[in-house]
């Protein structure tokens, strides 16, 4: 049934149809007649953020935090170029979100209008499709697509592009149902012949002496289901596992065989084992450089088994032996079960002798710390906030830094999908919006963005947000006064000279808090830590921590760029030899 | 073999020519999807074609001449795929067999002491008179790159010429049912 209405009308009706419930967002001239009909309607809630930025991390920890598709509303010109670095961390994380951003009327493109500038073409690089919508009888064919494109295969964000008079231009909305997105434009997961494939990987799985599992994101994504399907397939082999910094939650922090996050500040029994192994069985993650270290170093004497959605990862920076493409949960399904139809088993007494090395490793303690009386470390701080919040529905996002390696290795996380952060960009300002994302999206759960001094200051305007949706967001700032992560760097490669690193003239974070009405408390002494905990976490309320924590304190164990996964330094004494400390400088 | 910061410096993998084809739905902004992807991810381009082979599907063919190690290649082939609107890369030169021409204009300043040799030349490789205007004269010539390189060296060494010339485009021989 054709029915006629206004381009702005589809957009909604679209969006409805999508089964969306909130959009993030932030009104100007280009947008204003989705924003009327925004107005008249009563099924879509919109979270009106303080900066576009704030709106699509939001969308982001909106989608994180659900498995849904995030969306975003936002204005031409400066509401679509705020929203870039955005679309670009989704596209690194792999973050389905649908950004709809206005146009000028199309007599006015390319005139340099005000507030007019090319969103499709500079946003064609963070996305991974998007449109210029012309017609609108188009746009809810292009909608349609956008939310399956955002979806299907490696998730990631779409924008779409509307110029204003197709707002206001009469047009015909088509059905979900009616829309036939050619087979060429999604992920064709019948193309790659895996079953062959598939006893390959089980053959070589029960033959190996040292396996392991190296996990990533790409679990996450796949739904809970593969969560599950990896820690029984785990719990089948009886190998160890490590998770990337994505992966955190895909196999419990408490599983018997887990051993924690690898990489540049992984678990050093991890980033051991990953280097001594025979056979690594990497599944939905893509050889990042934070995990590999040096490439010509990375696991030398293993064979590799790569499964992963996205074909370009396979050989991508390692050469894989068994590459696997499709998605985790189909595919651990069939492993699983040809496992089972087999009664397949790893050898236990090669298992035995790999544990037990992996066991001493384990003994070095690498996370160990010296706590004192005077001091709040930063490492203690995230063990009390994990052990006083454990029991409750808690969601963490984190901003980028040492406070965000603290939290990987620091807080233990048990499911996925309750860790949220930006991995693949890196982009500080991520975490207090994504909070407010999670918690729209978990109105009951206790969502908590641990962040840097430095960090939290590139988006607090979403304060303003959360207060005004009464979001009981708790930011916990781990407050060093420096950019800590970079002075770390500045001091173990660039001879302590802390260049622009030191965060001066910090806001009275407490008061900042009261300005905005919500609630600010402060803990100076590691006595007053777990109150200050219990308080935050006890408030229904926008709560700022500042926890004042060892100005100096650096992020160990760590690989320092340019060294390789057996190189690890554990503490600041021990200093990486001179030669790859040269060639690690010029990395990042 | 990569391009990540981390790569290990001893790749000695050899680099050579490849000619990539890309079935491409033609809409608009897709040819920059393609070079904006070779660029961003520091791949070369020699030589570029673009043009709609079937109109009533609205497919249009893009033919690469790139330079790499058959690991970048492969790498360049899987990346050219995650683009949404495009059907198929094949790369002419696993193939086995293909067959490349291009096309170059060629404006040359004809006067009466080197009309003669000109014409021979021209006889020789085939090349077509097209225009006359004026003292100058444009001719055609098709076929393999290497020919219209010969050609282009053996008339400037007689005269003044300006030269356009389209870059190849190639077919593979073998019978494909996904072509137009």
């Amino acid at each position: 049934m054709k029915q006629e209405m206004t381009g702005a009308e589809i957009v909604l009706q679209s969006l409805v149809e999508q089964g969306v419930e909130v959009v993030f967002g932030y009104p100007g001239g280009a947008v204003l007649p989705i924003y009327d009909t925004l107005f008249k309607q009563n099924s879509i809630k919109h979270v009106l953020v303080r900066q576009e930025g704030g709106a699509i991390h939001a969308a982001e920890g909106y989608a994180r935090s659900t498995g849904k598709v995030g969306v975003v509303l936002v204005t031409s010109g400066p509401g679509a170029t705020n929203v870039v670095t955005g679309l670009t961390d989704a596209m690194m994380d792999s973050i389905p979100i649908v950004c709809i951003t206005g146009q000028v009327p199309q007599h006015l493109i390319g005139s340099d209008a005000f507030q007019e500038c090319d969103t499709t073409g500079i946003t064609r690089p963070c996305t991974k499709h998007n449109y210029l919508v012309k017609d609108p009888n188009k746009l809810s064919p292009v909608f349609h697509e956008a939310f399956t494109i955002a979806k299907d295969g490696r998730p990631g964000p779409v924008l779409i592009d509307i110029p204003k008079d197709v707002q206001f231009a009469k047009g015909n909305y088509i059905q979900k149902e009616k829309i036939i997105i050619p087979s060429h434009r999604l992920f064709e997961p019948e193309i790659f012949k895996n079953d062959e494939k598939i006893n390959e990987v089980v053959n070589l799985i029960s033959k190996a002496k040292k396996p392991i599992f190296y996990i990533g994101g790409g679990c996450i994504n796949s739904g809970p289901k593969a969560s599950e399907l990896v820690s029984q397939f785990v719990e089948m082999t009886e190998a160890p596992a490590t998770m990337t910094l994505m992966g955190l939650g895909v196999l419990g922090s408490s599983h018997s065989n887990s051993l924690g996050m690898l990489g540049m500040h992984g678990m050093y029994e991890a980033n051991m084992a990953m280097h001594e192994c025979d056979l690594l069985i990497n599944i939905g993650a893509r050889f990042d450089d934070r995990v590999t270290g040096r490439l010509d170093a990375f696991s030398p004497n293993s064979k590799k088994i790569h499964i992963d959605i996205d074909e370009s990862n396979i050989n991508k920076t390692i050469k894989v032996d068994v590459p696997v493409v499709g998605d985790v949960k189909s595919i651990l399904k069939k492993v699983v079960k040809v496992w089972k139809d087999n009664n397949l088993k790893t050898n236990k007494s090669d298992l035995k002798l790999w544990w037990d090395k992996i066991n001493n490793w384990k003994k070095i303690d690498c996370l160990h710390f010296t706590n004192n009386e005077k001091e709040i470390k930063p490492q203690y701080a995230i063990q009390r906030l994990y052990e006083l919040t454990k029991d409750k529905k808690t969601f963490i996002t984190t901003e980028v830094g040492q406070h965000q390696m603290w939290a990987a290795q620091y807080y233990k996380f048990e499911k996925p999908n309750r860790w949220l952060t930006s991995g693949g960009l890196g982009t500080m300002g991520y975490g207090f919006p994504a909070a407010i994302g999670a918690q729209v999206a978990n109105p009951n759960a206790l969502v908590i963005d641990i962040a840097g001094d430095a960090s939290i200051l590139m988006n607090i305007q979403e304060m303003s947000t959360a207060v005004q949706y009464r979001l009981p967001v708790k930011i916990f700032i781990l407050n060093n006064e420096y950019m800590g992560m970079v002075r770390q760097w500045q001091e173990l490669l660039h001879g302590g000279r802390y260049s622009e690193s030191y965060t001066d003239s910090l806001p009275d974070f407490v008061k900042l808090a009261e300005s905005y009405k919500a609630i600010g408390l402060r803990a100076k002494k590691p006595a007053e830590l777990d109150d200050v905990i219990k308080e935050m976490i006890n408030t229904d309320k926008t709560v700022i921590a500042d926890i004042w924590v060892t100005k100096e304190e650096n992020c160990f164990p760590m690989i320092q760029s340019g060294s390789a996964h057996n190189e690890m330094v554990l503490s600041k004494d021990q200093k990486q030899d001179k030669l790859s400390a040269e060639k690690g400088k010029i990395l990042v | 073999m990569n391009k990540s910061v981390y790569d290990s410096p001893e790749t000695t993998a050899v680099s050579r020519r490849h000619i990539l084809t890309v079935l491409v739905d033609n809409e608009p902004g897709v040819l920059a999807r393609v070079i904006g992807m070779f660029s961003g991810r520091g791949y070369n381009i020699e030589s570029l074609n673009v043009a709609e082979v079937s109109n009533d599907e609205h497919l249009s063919r893009i033919t690469i001449v790139t330079e790499g190690t058959s690991e970048v290649v492969s790498q360049i082939e899987k990346q050219l795929l995650r683009i949404v609107p495009v059907h198929s890369v094949s790369n002419l030169d696993e193939e086995g067999s293909s067959v490349e021409a291009e096309v170059a204009l060629v404006n040359i300043d004809l006067n009466d002491s080197n009309k003669k040799k000109i014409y021979e030349v021209c006889d020789f490789y085939r090349a077509r008179r097209i225009e006359n205007e004026n003292n100058y004269v444009i001719f055609e010539i098709a076929g393999a790159s290497e020919r219209i390189n010969r050609f282009i060296k053996e008339v400037n060494q007689i005269t003044k010429i300006e030269i356009v010339r389209s870059g190849p485009v190639a077919i593979s021989t073998h019978k494909n049912t996904k072509e137009e």
